[in-house]
């Protein structure tokens, strides 16, 4: 059904624009790093060597060693596949509960649309850092309750966008015709409304990933997130923070690595965005 | 006398806008309209925009719930049956819409829009659906190609045919056609009037004819209905219409239909200025204000909507 939109005209539209294509690209890079990790990565990521503690960037080290002559280049591999995890899963349950709180809200309308904005004004009151801070102290930091708590902090926005589509979508003739015809709220929700309603969802998902890696690394620089050994770019960090004046390596690859991904998702979803909304106009 | 199909009883819908501490703001879209289709006529029902025709229309076709009074449907209330039973009703009666460009679902295909209302109502096997969908087409006169492609592949004219389709595909006996053609060319608008023509001949529809345009509707009807501020002023069969006696406001309407003689010169026009709003509607006859007739008792009291003539009824103290 959307194969032949893609085609014929999502895609000649995205393709025009240069930046989000080389976000595509650098997204599917990032893709493929994290699944060959094992093969690309030059040492174990956690083998210790002693002889090497602090090595700048060389030949048999590309991106130099930390303070336990760690590789940083297979540290940053690995951390890839973090990020890309967190993004996915955190935005994938944000998105799951957005659009079906979004869709309820907008599609039955009345005290449940007011009770579910309500809850939405709430949530945004919390400054979302400060929450997932706190919920972390308490509960264990990993990378499990990393994920579903940015989960369950970053819908609100999703579940607004979902709504306004269904308010508007609702009045179209094409929702009344399903009406007279005798279609249950199901089918049209999910028939008629959602498949209508999922391009600007797509956006703001794109967009979330970069949000959602962004707060990870913030979160294991603090070293509230993923625990050491296991890297991550944000714990890499930490560790570039405490020898900064010695060794800049450890600072900056991490650092480019996080700017680059989420720059790429950033372009992406613009793209993405920008090859959509001429469709929306008409 | 034929048997009638659709009757409404006294219906009024009123939707409330805003409600402050002090008063309560509500538009009056239909008010006490009571009217009757008999099963194989088509009535027209024309009237000024923003005078309630489509609300009507859904009120009718019970896609909007009524403030008070009945709708019944082939010896039925509507409103009184449950859900199931209603689905169940819906196969009987359709709808056209007047904006063929946002009646389609733009992510459908053409095969998965005309099949839909047979899935939904569980009709036929796959194989059967997809034969019932190709004479669809053919009813319509589109061509077979079309099946795969999406609706904004097609033209206004082409679109408008589709949702006759779809309307048609449960074989229902009503179909309430909402300003079908007022967002056409004046070219396709003849194509599509036709198609209704024709097919109303083939599967013995009955049609409500909802219009702005007096030439259309006069082009299709058996029976017109003129309307006004929610209210019906008129209604008789489309004959009586060029004589003299009408409601004053349907005198006022005839009087503006374009005429194709550049060397006409219309009169001075009857009708100054625009209806009022349906938010305060003027005491008395609605239409006092604009009357070249009104006097006094118009402007306090409410004319009774009654017959004058053989299945000629109006509202108006002055005929």
């Amino acid at each position: 059904m959307a194969g032949k939109y893609l085609q014929r005209e999502f895609w000649p539209r995205f393709r025009r624009n240069r930046l989000a294509l080389s976000g595509l690209v650098l997204v599917a890079v990032l893709f493929l790093v994290s699944l060959l990790a094992p093969w690309l990565a030059p040492y174990d990521p956690n083998f210790i060597d002693i002889n090497a503690i602090l090595m700048p960037p060389s030949s048999s080290h590309l991106m130099g060693t930390d303070s336990l002559g760690r590789d940083v280049f297979s540290r940053i591999i690995y951390g890839a596949r973090i990020s890309l995890k967190v993004g996915f899963v955190a935005v994938g349950l944000a998105t799951l509960i957005g659009v079906v709180l979004g869709a309820v809200a907008g599609y039955y309308g009345g005290w449940v649309d007011n009770l579910l904005m309500r809850l939405v004004d709430l949530m945004l009151c919390f400054p979302t850092f400060f929450l997932i801070l706190a919920v972390i102290a308490v509960l264990e930091p990993s990378i499990w309750n990393i994920m579903v708590i940015i989960g369950l902090t970053s819908w609100m926005g999703v579940a607004r966008l979902v709504r306004a589509e269904f308010l508007s979508l609702k009045e179209r003739e094409f929702i009344q015709a399903a009406r007279a015809l005798g279609a249950k709220d199901g089918r049209i929700i999910f028939r008629h409304l959602l498949p209508n309603a999922l391009a600007p969802v797509m956006v703001s998902a794109t967009l979330g990933v970069a949000g959602a890696i962004l707060t990870e690394s913030a979160l294991s620089f603090l070293g509230l997130g993923v625990q050491p050994p296991t890297p991550s770019w944000g714990n890499i960090l930490t560790a570039g923070k405490d020898n900064i004046e010695i060794a800049w390596w450890l600072s900056v690859f991490p650092g480019l690595a996080i700017l680059i991904t989420v720059l790429s998702y950033n372009l992406l979803g613009e793209g993405i965005r920008e090859a959509i909304d001429p469709r929306l106009k008409e | 006398m034929a048997e009638i199909l659709l009757e409404a009883r006294k219906v009024t819908k009123i939707f409330p806008l805003k409600t402050t501490w002090t008063r309560r703001l509500q538009v009056a879209a239909v008010t006490d309209v009571s009217l009757s289709l008999q099963a194989g006529e088509t009535l027209g029902l024309v009237g000024e925009s923003g005078c309630g025709k489509s609300t009507l229309g859904r009120l009718l076709l019970a896609l909007l719930p009524p403030t008070s009074g009945e709708i019944w449907f082939a010896g039925r209330n509507i409103f009184s049956l449950s859900r199931s039973e209603l689905r169940h009703l819906r196969r009987q009666m359709q709808i056209v819409f007047q904006d063929p460009y946002s009646s389609l679902n733009p992510r459908m295909t053409i095969r998965q829009i005309l099949e839909e209302p047979y899935i939904i109502h569980g009709l036929g096997s796959k194989t059967e659906r997809r034969d019932w969908v190709a004479s669809l087409l053919h009813d319509v006169g589109l061509p077979a190609e079309a099946l795969h492609r999406y609706p904004h592949e097609f033209s206004g004219g082409q679109r408008q045919r589709l949702g006759i389709a779809r309307a048609l595909a449960l074989k229902p006996h009503l179909v309430i056609a909402d300003e079908p053609v007022s967002a056409l060319d004046v070219s396709v608008q003849a194509q599509v009037l036709n198609l209704f023509n024709d097919l109303k001949g083939k599967m013995g529809l009955t049609y409500l004819f909802i219009s702005h345009d007096l030439s259309v509707i006069s082009h299709v009807s058996d029976r017109i209905a003129v309307m006004y501020l929610g209210r019906l002023v008129e209604v008789a069969p489309r004959q009586r219409y060029g004589q003299r006696g009408l409601h004053p406001y349907t005198e006022a309407l005839l009087d503006a239909v374009p005429v194709a003689d550049p060397a006409f010169r219309r009169p001075v026009p009857r009708l100054q200025g625009d209806p009022p709003s349906p938010v305060q509607i003027p005491p008395g006859c609605p239409f006092h204000p604009r009357c070249p007739e009104a006097e006094a008792i118009c402007r306090e009291v409410v004319p009774e909507f009654r017959p004058v003539a053989a299945d000629h009824w109006l509202s108006c103290h002055r005929r």
